[in-house]
């Protein structure tokens, strides 16, 4: 559903991203783990259309997407969280939905679609007239993440939606990710630096370190090697 | 000596409910795009000039008014298409040195198009003053603060009920998001300079009948303008609208008790000491902050 082939990604003379390979297959979902800096970031901003590649393919559902900007992208159907949330502070709650459905005109569906954000998020409900600013980070998560529902993507990115969360909202929000995956077959590529919840959720995962693709497997493979527990998860521990 | 507060006030309303839609331009732009249009003035002159020019061509008064606006309002958006849109990326400042570049071709254009000399465009409903409050009210004042009024209220029906509205606030907030989610952040900034045309080609061709107007005027109207922005919080709209208000009444009255000589510098000396005092503006937060 969606492949990246020898991707690079510079930001001026940084070259953040080397040559990364990677796909993602209907119905899967992949975590990409990696720590701070390591290109993860970037990496979706370039999939989504709002960092552009200097070489390298992205194919998605069998059409190359690297030079379509961001907002023909969602129309593809990939929608992407991005890190650290980015809601519209100063709009209301409902409005922050009613603009993830910025390019569906069916009202109907639209409302509908509404409905059952806030059926999956009821607190949302509950505080759709407030500030999304006003809303906790673990609100705003979850804000950020119904927004991107609310354009009905088939793929979806998200990044880092765990950070700074406590573990349970955390969890709560991981939950979610895969009983989408189960109801609608949303495809999921996750961003994560805690690599233990990341693989929980996950089929198969990739390492990135300092721009470059350093492991791939699935989650079990991922987390009974040796490299993966000490760079990712033994720090966990001291924490 | 406060015999004519009462009208000192209705004429400073009037001039400052002027302002404040030229404010309101500065900032509808700037809320979306970051960037100060110094050709905002040019606006307000083309909404009178255009007028003026139109009517001369034999249409009705309010047709000629209404194709102004619009016409205006097409100059705004290309504005953008053709002279910012180029440099979408650069810093914010060189597209506000773009935009006093635009403010000069459209003042020059404008003298080549409709000469140097003054207009006046005809009073919308007669001259005849109605006495009330113990002042003389001109009809055309009563026609610029309800013309205000209802600009005021389409805006603020525009951000509040219309999904492009609301797409344009969250332009203004989070463009990464806004375009994440499917917005066309480069056509938000065609409607915003197009809006703020629209917008200041109106303050120009109501207030053309009272102050007159040539194809210099955009200059100390953009100024006042600004200064009406900034004093009501750079980026809040309804603030630039009360920020034009309080300094029109300011003015008038400062021109009416101290000094008409000095009419146009006590904007100005008011501005520098809201700066020193509350430099987020009188309507503005305390360290708000703009990302
Ligand atoms: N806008 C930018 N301009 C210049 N360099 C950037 C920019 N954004 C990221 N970088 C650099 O690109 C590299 C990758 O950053 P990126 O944000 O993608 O990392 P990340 O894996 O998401 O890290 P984190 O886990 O901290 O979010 C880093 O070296 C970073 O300094
Ligand atoms: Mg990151």
């Amino acid at each position: 559903m969606l492949t990246l082939r020898n991707v690079d990604i510079h930001y001026g003379r940084v070259h953040a991203v080397r040559r990364v390979s990677l796909h993602v297959a209907p119905g899967e979902i992949v975590a990409l783990i990696g720590a701070n800096g390591a290109g993860k970031t970037t990496l979706l901003s370039a999939i989504s259309g709002v960092e552009r590649v200097s070489g390298g393919e992205i194919e998605f559902d069998g059409k190359r997407i690297e030079a379509e900007k961001p907002e023909r992208i969602v129309r593809l159907g990939l929608s992407h969280v991005p890190e650290r949330r980015l809601v519209f502070g100063p709009l209301s709650v409902a409005d922050n939905l009613l603009l993830g459905a910025y390019t569906k005109f069916r009202r109907r569906e639209v409302a509908a679609d509404l409905d059952e954000i806030y059926a999956m998020f009821p607190v949302l409900r509950e505080r759709r007239d407030q500030q999304a600013a006003a809303l906790s980070g673990g609100e705003q998560q979850m804000l950020a993440i119904g927004r991107a529902l609310m354009a009905r993507p088939r793929c979806l990115l998200l990044d880092e939606p765990g950070m700074g969360l406590a573990p349970q909202v955390c969890k709560e929000i991981f939950r979610h990710v895969s009983t989408l995956r189960r109801d609608k077959g949303l495809t999921v590529l996750l961003v994560e630096q805690n690599a233990k919840s990341a693989l929980a959720v996950a089929d198969r995962g990739y390492v990135l370190e300092t721009g470059r693709v350093l492991l791939s497997g699935t989650s079990e493979e991922l987390l009974a090697n040796h490299d993966v527990r000490r760079a990712y998860l033994g720090r966990e521990k001291d924490n | 000596m406060f015999a004519g507060a009462p009208q000192y006030l209705v004429s400073g309303l009037t001039q400052g409910a002027a302002y404040g839609l030229i404010g309101l331009g500065f900032t509808m732009i700037f809320n979306t795009t970051g960037i100060i249009n110094f050709a905002q003035g040019e606006f307000v002159m083309l909404g009178g000039m255009l007028s003026v020019c139109l009517l001369g061509a034999g249409l009705p008064l309010p047709l000629a008014i209404v194709l102004a606006c619009l016409a205006t309002a097409a100059i705004g958006g290309l504005m953008e298409r053709l002279a910012i849109r180029p440099i979408a990326g650069a810093p914010a400042v060189n597209a506000v040195i773009i935009t006093i570049g635009v403010s000069i071709l459209l003042r020059g254009g404008a003298m080549l198009a409709f000469g140097k000399d003054t207009h006046a465009l005809p009073a919308f409903s007669g001259t005849a003053p109605i006495l009330a409050l113990g002042a003389a009210i001109q009809p055309q004042s009563l026609w610029v603060l309800a013309v205000t009024l209802a600009l005021l209220a389409a805006l603020k029906l525009f951000f509040t009920a219309t999904i492009q509205g609301k797409a344009m606030l969250a332009c203004s907030c989070q463009k990464k998001a806004a375009s994440l989610v499917g917005i066309s952040v480069a056509r938000m900034a065609l409607l915003s300079f197009a809006i703020s045309g629209l917008i200041g080609a109106t303050a120009g061709a109501i207030l053309a009948p009272i102050t007159m107007t040539a194809y210099d005027v955009g200059m100390m109207l953009g100024l006042k303008g600004f200064a009406a922005c900034i004093l009501g919080g750079l980026g809040n709209p309804f603030g630039a609208a009360a920020g034009g208000l309080v300094l029109g009444v300011l003015e008038s009255f400062g021109a009416g008790f101290i000094a008409s000589g000095y009419k146009d510098a006590f904007a100005f000396v008011v501005l520098l000491l809201l700066l020193f005092v509350k430099p987020s503006g009188l309507f503005g937060k305390a360290g708000v902050e703009r990302v």
